[in-house]
């Protein structure tokens, strides 16, 4: 009897805690379908062949698209993983590789101040750095400024990564006469790879939407970029500028821009959840 | 002889802390000895104090002298990965490399120190994989990966491994402790056909299989906790099981402790 009533009260509190979970889990996704349902209901009217390929026309007229600023944040994204990405993955092998304690501390704190910095400071320092030495806005700075901020983000998952590799493995393959360094990059990261290929591509999905860095330092543009040290367009600008302007076809526009963006960075993310997070179970 | 070890005076320890001290020891080539001895007395230290293993363990150091093919491995000039080319080790459990073939496993001591020759490898992986007693089992999937095989199985793919790049003396710190009965008795009719051609020195936690495999055993002993391991007693392994010179070996080989 009285067991039979204790029985019972678990099972109710087991019932009310499992609502509770699911419940926040549902309520966690709501922002997400509506903003990507709402991003897609104001966004798809615009968007077409134009809108890809052309640039933006006059005030006035109609037409024309955001294919300059599209182009932008592809070249803006390719310069910061070009000098993010190695300095970021050969960080995260060092701080889970060589077990140097003090400046190991270090470096992880100073990265975990950094993830921590806002964009917009990180595109003063930028500005501060090179557009006030170069005298001008350039996609180049725009880059570094995104580069800068991928940094940590790219450095602790590497060494995550790396540390889940079981040291058994590193044993077995130093006890086979297999240098240090040979087993790092052999054995090691190559065990890690799909997770440290998720992280990337999570970190550039991130930057891609980045607008505060760039306001002033790749600055904007309405034509074709010429130049890594000419001002470029990008996406993120691109849509604020829009937003803000009080012309109705602008604001179309800017919604097309923003679908196109949020399909960006969900290509990036999904995609590579999907196939790198294959690989990483076939390791475990 | 290459395939000999002589130890004088060899002390480890990690940090503060002494695992085991004052070991000397003449291990014979051609045969196969048994470390035994309780628990934390530091026969795994010691066993991986042979290979230049022990120090890769943040703080971990070793003092003394290993002499193998007449030098000191612990000397400035010698390489640590040369002397694990050549004392090769077996780990407590199985450690094949997940993302690898059963034959990329096999080869990669060789491919990944720069051997290219693409028969000689295929050559090797065969010969190692039979001297494990793992070819009949494996040849027709030698492109599986190495974690599709049975426990067992990945301690000698582990053995083969070991094998391929023809190391004079092979360290196994307890093959077998994460094994089942019919496993463990196939890893040990590989070291019975393994000591014709290489040194085996095996630490074990089961004297039954000291006792079956070994033909010299050395037994460690921690006194008093907190004091790092000793050598005991070392000899052949029937006079070690059967009247032991020490009352301590007598009392561990009886079961009265440990």
């Amino acid at each position: 009897m009285k067991n039979d009533l204790r029985r019972r009260s678990r099972k109710i509190k087991s019932g009310i805690a499992y609502f509770l979970c699911a419940l926040s889990a549902i309520l966690a996704l709501i922002p997400l379908v509506l903003i990507l349902g709402y991003v897609i209901f104001q966004g798809a009217a615009a968007l077409n062949i134009d809108f890809l390929t052309q640039l933006p026309k006059p005030v006035g007229e109609t037409g024309g698209g955001m294919g300059n600023a599209i182009l932008g944040s592809l070249i803006l994204i390719g310069i910061a993983a070009v000098l993010g990405l190695p300095v970021g993955v050969l960080a995260g092998v060092y701080l889970a590789e060589f077990r140097n304690p003090r400046l190991s501390w270090t470096v992880r704190l100073l990265a975990d101040i950094l993830s921590g910095v806002p964009s917009i400071i990180i595109g003063v320092f930028v500005y501060t750095l090179l557009v006030l030495t170069m005298k001008r806005f350039s996609a180049f700075a725009g880059g570094v400024s995104l580069a800068i901020l991928m940094l940590p983000t790219v450095a602790r998952t590497t060494e995550e990564m790396l540390r889940m590799v079981p040291d058994s493995l590193r044993e077995a393959a130093l006890a086979l006469g297999i240098p240090r360094w040979r087993t790092i990059v052999s054995i090691v990261i190559k065990t890690a790879g799909g997770g440290i290929m998720t992280g990337i591509m999570l970190a550039l999905a991130r930057i891609a939407g980045e607008t505060a860095p760039l306001l002033f330092t790749a600055l904007n543009s309405r034509t074709w970029p010429t130049g890594l040290d000419k001002p470029v367009a990008s996406l993120p600008v691109q849509i604020y500028t829009y937003a803000i302007a009080p012309y109705a076809d602008w604001h179309e526009q800017a919604w097309a821009g923003s679908l196109v963006l949020v399909l960006m960075v969900l290509l990036l993310s999904v995609g590579s959840k999907l196939y790198f997070g294959r690989k990483m179970r076939s390791v475990k | 002889m290459a395939g000999s070890i002589i130890t004088n005076n060899l002390s480890a320890s990690f940090g503060d802390v002494r695992a085991v001290e004052g070991i000397t020891i003449e291990i014979l080539a051609n045969q196969v000895t048994a470390v035994i001895g309780p628990s934390g007395c530091g026969k795994s230290t010691f066993l991986r104090c042979l290979n230049r293993m022990h120090e890769l363990v943040p703080g971990a150091r070793a003092t003394g002298e290993v002499i193998w093919d007449g030098r000191n491995i612990y000397a400035p000039e010698i390489d640590a990965p040369e002397v694990r080319r050549g004392i090769g080790m077996v780990f407590q459990k199985p450690n094949p490399f997940p993302l690898m073939s059963i034959a990329d496993n096999v080869s990669a001591g060789l491919r990944l120190t720069g051997m290219r020759d693409k028969t000689e490898i295929a050559a090797t992986v065969e010969r190692s994989l039979k001297l494990a007693a793992l070819w009949d089992e494996v040849k027709n999937k030698l492109n599986k990966p190495g974690g599709s095989l049975s426990g067992g199985q990945q301690q000698r793919l582990c053995i083969a491994r070991a094998l391929a790049v023809e190391p004079d003396i092979i360290l196994m710190d307890e093959p077998c402790s994460a094994l089942d009965p019919a496993s463990t008795q196939k890893i040990e009719d590989t070291m019975e056909q393994l000591k014709k051609n290489y040194t085996i020195v095996i630490v074990t936690h089961n004297m039954q299989q000291a006792a079956r495999v070994s033909d010299f055993t050395g037994f460690l002993l921690t006194r008093e906790t907190g004091e790092p391991g000793r050598l005991i007693e070392y000899g052949p392994t029937s006079k070690i099981f059967t009247m032991p010179d020490h009352k301590e070996t007598e009392n561990y080989i009886t079961g009265r402790f440990g």
